[in-house]
């Protein structure tokens, strides 16, 4: 019987011997799994970026604008090419709104005779300055922080705006130069 | 015909699976349960097996990145011969696939199946409708087009609700900042390889518990489940009782699955493949999102929950659900089987299937979308404009140009968001619809910063012509009492 159990103190050996060996290799298995959220967390995806010269945006106007988003790779395709909406109010005052509605994400389109966004998905509106008009979202549109740098307005961008996501853009603050 | 014997020896020789597969067709069932009550799992097995197949088919051709699934998709339709009869093959049994496991789970669920001692089936049972599910949803994905685009938003939009870990699983979920290549390698992966995966393995089990305890015996009313001597009872039923599975239970499965196989194949044939809808490019917001239909009950209720009650139903509510579904085989694992027996059952599967009946009839129509274009497309119905003062047809122009009809209906076009506008005076007076149109309120947005004096005066004009010709328009009560001798 001694054989026996000197056996089974082997096998308890090799279990455990196997089990480090598993855990050692779980380390990079779900530090590669995790690898977009820890990138996430340094916010590393935000970054300015140029929108073209402020001429492109006549005062009293909101117009639709395109950028490439900083974080893309070149299989990423339009997906990567990220459209948002820029409302110039005069001068160097302007708001920059993510095209996500605030309630589910879906695009918002601006109406320029009513002056209101409406979201076709579940009609969430707003108005002009992105304040929360009407539907189901709660809180007004996302606005990206923004700068004008030698006549181009730039913002800073990277990461679609969620409901939940406690970054920059879903805070107003000052533009800093 | 001697070759294949010697042939089928030799390898039985060596798997041994001969004996058990014969024992597998002999296994005595309950004579009443060779029934066309008992074809609706092995259906959905034969569509899964044809899910697999018509999977690996398109996977031959389909490239997995953002930058050209859409252009694969439109290849497999319009060059790969037959290419969008295999498309549609899958779409089509995604559907079907969907509808069987939830037909299979409310004849489990009526018929007591989940009682002792098949629990275990039934919470496997669980877990393959949710990846029944989550397959549906990842298809849709892999289907690269603007809904699929959107649908990832609102996904994430949802995601990113969790506290705290919202963002954080957002990321996970896309695979990056935003959705683009990574998040379709991603479902791709998960589509693929991941959800399949525990789906064969989950399906074995599930299947070899069924032969392991016998197949639910018909239940009969106040024949009752007590653990003390069912397992007795079950064994003396199909001792006595008992036919072999092969032939008496499986020529009505089989009968059964050849016919859903042929609908599919008429669905596809017929209706042709899903899609793709527009290019999966976020700067094309020309875009009405929708998803697709076993998730357009949840698009409705989206729309339809207040929007404080929206978070808390959204995270809590599935966890509840799973909870219930999970517990029920230990709460409910005795007693009766009947569902002539166990109104409360019955009344939860007629319950459950109005609602989520009702709530996806909503969503075909989704009331609660503006109609986006409704402002420069709708035609304004001639009796509305016919006779008006010019005042009151530069309210008209006033009500088309400032997108009222993007949420209000003139004679059943346009918008359901608000009310329909055809008899607005009769519910409220001039000066109500003037405090209603600048302040706004009631879901509906303050246009006091959009219309000057003059066009405010114009568009009430107009709107206090909307009633019926034989019912007087709403008047303010203490002016006309006032008014009165």
């Amino acid at each position: 019987m001694t054989d026996l159990s000197r056996r089974q103190m082997f096998l308890r050996i090799a279990l455990l011997f196997n089990g480090v060996i598993g855990l050692l290799l779980a380390v990079p298995i779900v530090g590669y799994l995790l690898s977009s959220v820890v990138r996430g967390r340094k916010s590393a995806y935000e970054t300015w970026i140029s929108l073209g010269s402020i001429d492109q945006f006549p005062s009293g106007q909101t117009r639709l604008a395109k950028y490439r988003n900083p974080v893309a790779r070149a299989w990423d395709g339009e997906t990567a090419d990220i459209p948002c909406w820029v409302r110039h109010i005069d001068n160097d005052a302007f708001q920059v709104f993510a095209i996500n509605c605030a309630h589910l994400g879906c695009p918002v389109r601006w109406f320029p005779q009513s002056n209101l966004f409406m979201c076709p998905c579940h009609g969430g509106i707003y108005y002009a300055d992105g304040a929360r008009a009407a539907g189901p979202p709660e809180r007004g549109l996302f606005e990206y922080p923004f700068k004008i740098l030698n006549g181009n307005l730039h913002i800073q961008a990277g990461e679609m705006p969620t409901p939940g996501l406690p970054v920059a853009m879903n805070m107003k603050r000052p533009p800093c130069a | 015909m001697r070759m294949i014997r010697t042939v089928g020896k030799w390898l039985d020789q060596r798997l041994r699976l001969g004996a058990p597969i014969r024992e597998t067709m002999d296994h005595p069932i309950p004579r009443e349960t060779a029934s066309w009550f008992y074809v609706f799992g092995s259906a959905a097995l034969t569509v899964f097996g044809l899910q697999l197949v018509t999977g690996v088919l398109l996977a031959l051709i389909y490239a997995p990145s953002a930058g050209e699934a859409w252009n694969s998709l439109q290849f497999l339709n319009h060059q790969v011969t037959l290419g969008w009869f295999i498309r549609a093959l899958h779409g089509w049994g995604s559907n079907f696939m969907v509808a069987i496991v939830l037909i299979h789970m409310v004849q489990v669920f009526l018929f007591g199946a989940f009682k002792y001692p098949r629990e275990l089936t039934w919470i496997l049972g669980i877990f393959l409708l949710l990846m029944t599910l989550a397959m549906a949803f990842t298809g849709q994905v892999l289907r690269f087009d603007q809904d699929a685009y959107w649908g990832l938003g609102i996904g994430a939009s949802i995601v990113s609700r969790v506290p705290v870990l919202g963002p954080a699983m957002v990321t996970l979920v896309l695979g990056g900042p935003i959705i683009a290549g990574t998040t379709l390698s991603r479902f791709f992966a998960l589509h693929v390889f991941v959800i399949p995966g525990f789906l064969i393995l989950f399906v074995g089990v599930h299947l070899l518990l069924v032969l392991k305890l016998g197949i639910n015996e018909w239940p009969m009313p106040g024949r009752l489940v007590r653990r003390a001597d069912y397992l007795d009872k079950y064994h003396r039923l199909t001792r006595t009782e008992g036919v072999p599975f092969v032939p008496y239970g499986v020529w009505k499965d089989a009968i059964f699955s050849g016919v859903i196989l042929l609908a599919m194949a008429l669905c596809a044939l017929y209706f042709g493949p899903f899609g793709p809808s527009g290019q999966p490019d976020p700067a094309i917001i020309r875009t009405v999102p929708r998803p697709d239909f076993f998730f357009l009950w949840l698009f409705a209720l989206l729309a339809l929950l207040p929007p404080a009650l929206e978070t808390p139903v959204l995270l809590i509510g599935p966890v509840i659900g799973l909870i219930v579904l999970l517990a029920l085989p230990f709460v409910s694992g005795e007693g009766e089987k009947s569902w002539k027996r166990r109104p409360v059952a019955v009344m939860t599967v007629l319950v459950g299937a109005v609602a989520l009946g009702a709530l996806t009839n909503l969503a075909i129509d989704s009331p609660w979308s503006p109609v986006m274009n409704a402002w420069s497309g709708a035609p304004v119905p001639w009796q509305f404009v016919s006779g008006r003062t010019p005042l009151q047809i530069q309210g008209a122009l006033v009500l088309q140009a400032k997108q009222c009809r993007n949420c209000h209906s003139l004679g059943g076009s346009g918008g359901r968001r608000g009310p329909a506008l055809d008899a607005v005076a009769t519910r409220l007076t001039a000066d109500q619809l003037v405090r209603q149109v600048l302040q706004g309120g009631g879901n509906m947005p303050a246009y006091g910063k959009n219309l000057n004096p003059a066009e405010t005066a114009a568009l009430v004009a107009f709107l206090e012509t909307l009633h019926p010709a034989r019912q007087a328009p709403a008047q303010d009560a203490s002016m006309s009492a006032g008014a009165q001798p």
